[in-house]
């Protein structure tokens, strides 16, 4: 791929060594021509081998999409993305399964490398059979994650996935879930977001190509973290993630979700769509840490990130907790909700946002209290430096039947420099006499007093704002899995790099 | 975000269809507009007619409507106030020793007292080119462009440098025994070091549906300082729709209060902008709605210079059926530094039936500010309810207690004690009618 390697040296000569994560795997890939109409989304189908209702559900959400405008009120700017100059499927081609380590491309156990995937499991993720059984040495120490890496458009390699069976939980990528369970994908894709709720959403279920699905079984309480590491890969290809989660009665799921993307000069677009689901009694705690290629300190390049995210409470006493870290992309558009349908369910928000260089970031959340004696949480810290921009938005809605329900919202923005942007967007709708919101929100640069007394005792002004950044987003990075706490606050302090002095 | 697209035709077209009797009627009273003579005042006038005809009523698919359906207005046909038969109008009590009165729109020499510094706005206009419509933004606010078209007369009132101007009262009448509109234009300028304290009141007579929509343009020098009280107690089939604008210069403070009681629906804008270093503003309010009433607080400050305070409270009662919305904007500018900006909003539901939407927004382009916002909405207190029950207070009277002590407070910010005393009556009259 000799356009491939052009872009890279060309970028590579602007922007060499800023960020870490900029290489470019050449593999084999398959594309689907350029473009996107009915015979693409026909195309993409029949690759996947899907049953005839899956395209039709495809198909409709295609026509949907076609009668829906891009949304224009986020506090973002980009030029105008032609949705037709853009490949819609590609996959690396497949070697059928792997015997061994050397029969897997090299080419992409090293990207797993470079990105320091917590995995000396490297031949479990590449599905070598057989590794998945030997305990790690030192086994004790750490906790196992199971790891769901997707290579672009299709998952590669399922680790720990005999261990999971056992208790009965399928983890496994949504292709594969189409195919050997197909009543529940069928029952739950979409109930959550459905094909026309947005223009991203829509997009997403037509051509969406791969994304990970979990299933916990009633009264199962998942015996690992389960994780998926998304890479956008080739040139010019949307990535359109699906991911559905489904927490029967009484079970418990932690999911991370981790991107880094490589260098490139040309802005890509990123919609996902994850969808959960939690039952009575269930708990599901997804967490991200979002690292996508965030442009060049000019603005050129990097991910467009338009996500939907929504969890739905269904049964009572269910809770579900969001917990974001959003270091990448050129421009966010993420809103992860919860629908708290039933009655005590509860719903939590940790976010953390920084925009650097030409970064625009415009997330939150929405609350829906639908059940009685509902709670949520919602706590953002949003910081700004260079010329970015961050936009809290985030909706609280309680229904007139939400007695007693209960929310709390904290808003913090930190500005460093004063090219930079901080705003803050709430919107409280209450219709029930007996429900209490509460919302803060502020405002502010790094205390000089703070500074000071970090210098005063030796540290560089670069380690000392490190420092109170990570003091400042201390309420989020604790509700993170203890891996992906460390790996946030080191790229908290390099997305922030360049940004004082 | 997509909502189905034959909604917003259907409410364009409402809109369109309430907003061309409005031109029409533009087009019919055009020649006998005062000041049509004027060839800057002619020329504005139109410009401000065709803004409205290019943006018609705002729908709820504007974002700064998104809570406030105009349909009342839009579905109503409006007519012209008639000529004031004066002296068979009822009016209330002064709440200032000195008083002015507009009816339905236009100024009552008869019913106001002398020696007031206000004058009609109608009979100067000749003077105020390049003052009049000098803040007062028609590209984008369509109430605004209406009020500039049609406005017949208003308040004018101009005081020099270090000029005390005491305490006036400014009371807006409209009887409304027939469906009428007044769209008074009020223009309000304090050179350096001016004061003057405003008691602005808009009251209505009649059962009758009606339209009251006034425009303030304030503009405070450096060093001279305004309170502006702003009570809203229109009948109870009204419709008030005003928008104030204030500029402040270095050193000056614009102190308002807005206090909602009246009207089926009303909507209060306000657009102020700090323009010199350490000028103030203030922008405090309450709203007390009863059943079948929407209360809409809407406000925009521009910090547009550095080193200025900025102080928003407001706070809303709701009983019965009835809906109060409060959005509220702090735009800090990059040259903004050193920014000191609180806005608090606080709610209170007495009713299951009512709602209660709040949008406090912060925009911030400056890092050395200190800004802060603070929303609270819900029931009364359990512990303090506790407290006084435990003490042997019946419940209901402790509810009245704690309620009468959370309207009070949303007053106690103003200093102005005649501002006060006027504000404090209206609550006391609102809570006698909602107490049971």
């Amino acid at each position: 791929m000799p356009a491939v390697s052009e872009t890279i040296d060309a970028v590579a000569s602007v922007t060499q060594g800023t960020y870490k994560y900029g290489f470019e795997t050449e593999i084999d890939m398959e594309f689907a021509p350029k473009g996107l109409n009915e015979d693409i989304v026909r195309f993409i189908s029949a690759k996947k081998n899907e049953p005839a209702w899956l395209l039709e559900w495809r198909l409709k959400a295609f026509a949907l999409w076609k009668t829906m405008e891009e949304p224009r009120w986020p506090a973002v700017s980009y030029p105008p993305i032609d949705y037709q100059d853009a490949y819609y499927y590609a996959a690396p081609k497949k070697k059928v399964g792997p015997k061994s380590l050397d029969e897997v491309d090299p080419e992409l156990l090293r990207t797993y490398e470079k990105l320091g995937i917590p995995l000396k499991e490297q031949a479990i993720l590449a599905g070598v059979e057989g590794a998945g059984e030997v305990p790690a040495e030192g086994g004790e120490a750490r906790m196992p994650v199971a790891v769901d890496a997707v290579f672009d458009s299709v998952s590669v390699a399922t680790s720990y996935k005999e261990r999971l069976a056992k208790e009965g939980i399928i983890f496994c990528s949504i292709s594969e879930a189409v195919q050997e369970h197909p009543e529940l994908v069928r029952q739950y894709l979409g109930s959550v977001v459905p094909q026309g709720d947005n223009f991203f959403a829509a997009l997403n279920s037509a051509v969406f190509t791969d994304g990970s699905f979990v299933y916990i079984p009633k009264g199962v309480r998942c015996p690992m973290e389960l994780s998926t590491y998304f890479r956008i890969n080739a040139k010019s290809t949307g990535q359109f993630e699906r991911t559905l989660i489904i927490a029967e009665a009484g079970s418990h799921v932690s999911y991370l979700e981790g991107c880094t993307a490589p260098m490139r000069d040309e802005n890509q677009l990123h919609a996902a769509v994850v969808e959960l689901v939690a039952m009575d009694d269930a708990t599901i705690k997804y967490s991200t840490v979002q690292n996508w290629y965030p442009g060049d300190a000019e603005g050129r390049g990097g991910i467009y990130n338009f996500v939907t995210k929504r969890g739905a409470c269904r049964g009572a006493r269910s809770k579900i907790s969001w917990t974001q870290v959003e270091t990448g992309s050129s421009i966010t558009w993420k809103y992860p909700s919860c629908i708290l349908q039933g009655d005590d369910s509860v719903g939590e928000f940790y976010s953390v946002a920084i925009t650097n260089n030409r970064q625009q970031a415009d997330t939150g959340t929405k609350m829906f209290h639908i059940g009685r004696n509902t709670r949520s949480t919602i706590i953002s810290k949003g910081i700004s430096a260079g010329h970015g921009q961050n936009t809290y938005r985030g909706l609280v809605k309680i229904s007139p039947k939400a007695s007693g329900a209960r929310n709390f919202t904290q808003c913090d923005s930190l500005l460093i420099g004063d090219q930079c942007g901080a705003h803050t967007v709430p919107y409280i709708e209450n219709r029930c006499m007996t429900a209490k919101v509460e919302h803060e929100a502020t405002t502010s640069r790094i205390a000089e007093d703070q500074l000071f007394y970090c210098r005063q005792r030796g540290l560089s002004e670069e380690d000392a704002v490190g420092l109170i950044v990570n003091g400042f987003c201390r309420e989020v990075l604790k509700e993170l899995p203890m891996e992906f706490a460390v790996e946030a606050q080191k790229l908290l302090q390099i997305s922030l790099e360049g940004s004082v002095g | 975000m997509n909502a189905p697209v034959e909604n917003s035709l259907s409410e364009a077209g409402l809109s369109a269809a309430g907003a061309a009797g409005f031109l029409h009627r533009y087009e019919g009273l055009r020649a006998r507009l005062p000041g049509i003579g004027l060839p800057w005042l002619a020329a504005l006038r139109d410009r401000a007619a065709e803004a409205f005809r290019a943006q018609g009523f705002p729908t709820r698919r504007v974002e700064a409507w998104k809570y406030t359906d105009l349909a009342p207005l839009t579905q109503t046909g409006f007519g012209e106030p008639l000529t004031p038969v004066e002296s068979a109008l009822p009016l209330p009590r002064h709440a200032a020793p000195k008083r002015v009165v507009f009816v339905d729109g236009r100024f009552s020499a008869e019913l106001s007292d002398a020696d007031v510094p206000v004058r009609s706005l109608a009979r100067h206009l000749p003077e105020l080119e390049g003052r009049l419509g000098a803040l007062a933004r028609t590209d984008d606010l369509p109430l605004v462009a209406l009020n500039t078209a049609l406005f017949e007369d208003g308040a004018l009132i101009e005081l020099g440098p270090d000029e005390d101007g005491g305490v006036v009262e400014l009371l807006s009448v409209t009887r409304a025994d027939r469906p009428v509109t007044a769209h008074p234009r009020h223009l309000v300028r304090l050179a350096e070091g001016a004061r003057l304290v405003l008691i602005e009141r808009s009251w209505g007579h009649g059962e009758s549906r009606y339209l009251h929509s006034p425009v303030f343009e304030v503009e405070v020098a450096a060093g001279a300082h305004i309170t502006h009280a702003r009570i809203q107690q229109e009948a109870s089939a009204g419709l008030h729709l005003s928008t104030v604008f204030a500029r402040v210069a270095e050193g000056g403070t614009y102190d308002s209060f807005l206090l909602h009681v009246g009207a089926k629906l009303s909507r209060s804008e306000a657009h102020v902008a700090l323009v010199g270093p350490k000028a103030a503003a203030h922008l405090n309010g309450a709203q007390l709605l009863g059943d079948g009433q929407h209360g809409d607080c809407t406000t925009f400050l521009d910090h547009a210079a550095p080193d200025c305070p900025s102080r928003q409270t407001v706070k809303t009662v709701l009983a019965g059926r009835s809906r109060g919305v409060f959005q509220g904007k702090i735009h800090v500018h990059q040259v903004a530094q050193r920014t000191d900006g609180y806005q608090m909003n606080q709610a209170l539901l007495l009713s299951d039936q009512a709602e209660i939407d709040s949008k406090p927004q912060l925009e911030i382009y400056a890092d050395d500010v200190k800004c802060s916002h603070g929303a609270t909405v819900g029931e009364l207190d359990e512990n303090q309810l506790f407290y006084l029950r435990a003490r042997g207070i019946p419940a209901a009277v402790a509810r009245s207690m704690l309620i009468e002590a959370f309207l009070q407070e949303a007053i106690e910010g103003v200093t102005e004690e005649s501002a006060r005393a006027a504000l404090s009556e209206a609550v006391a009259g609102w809570w006698e009618r909602n107490a049971a």
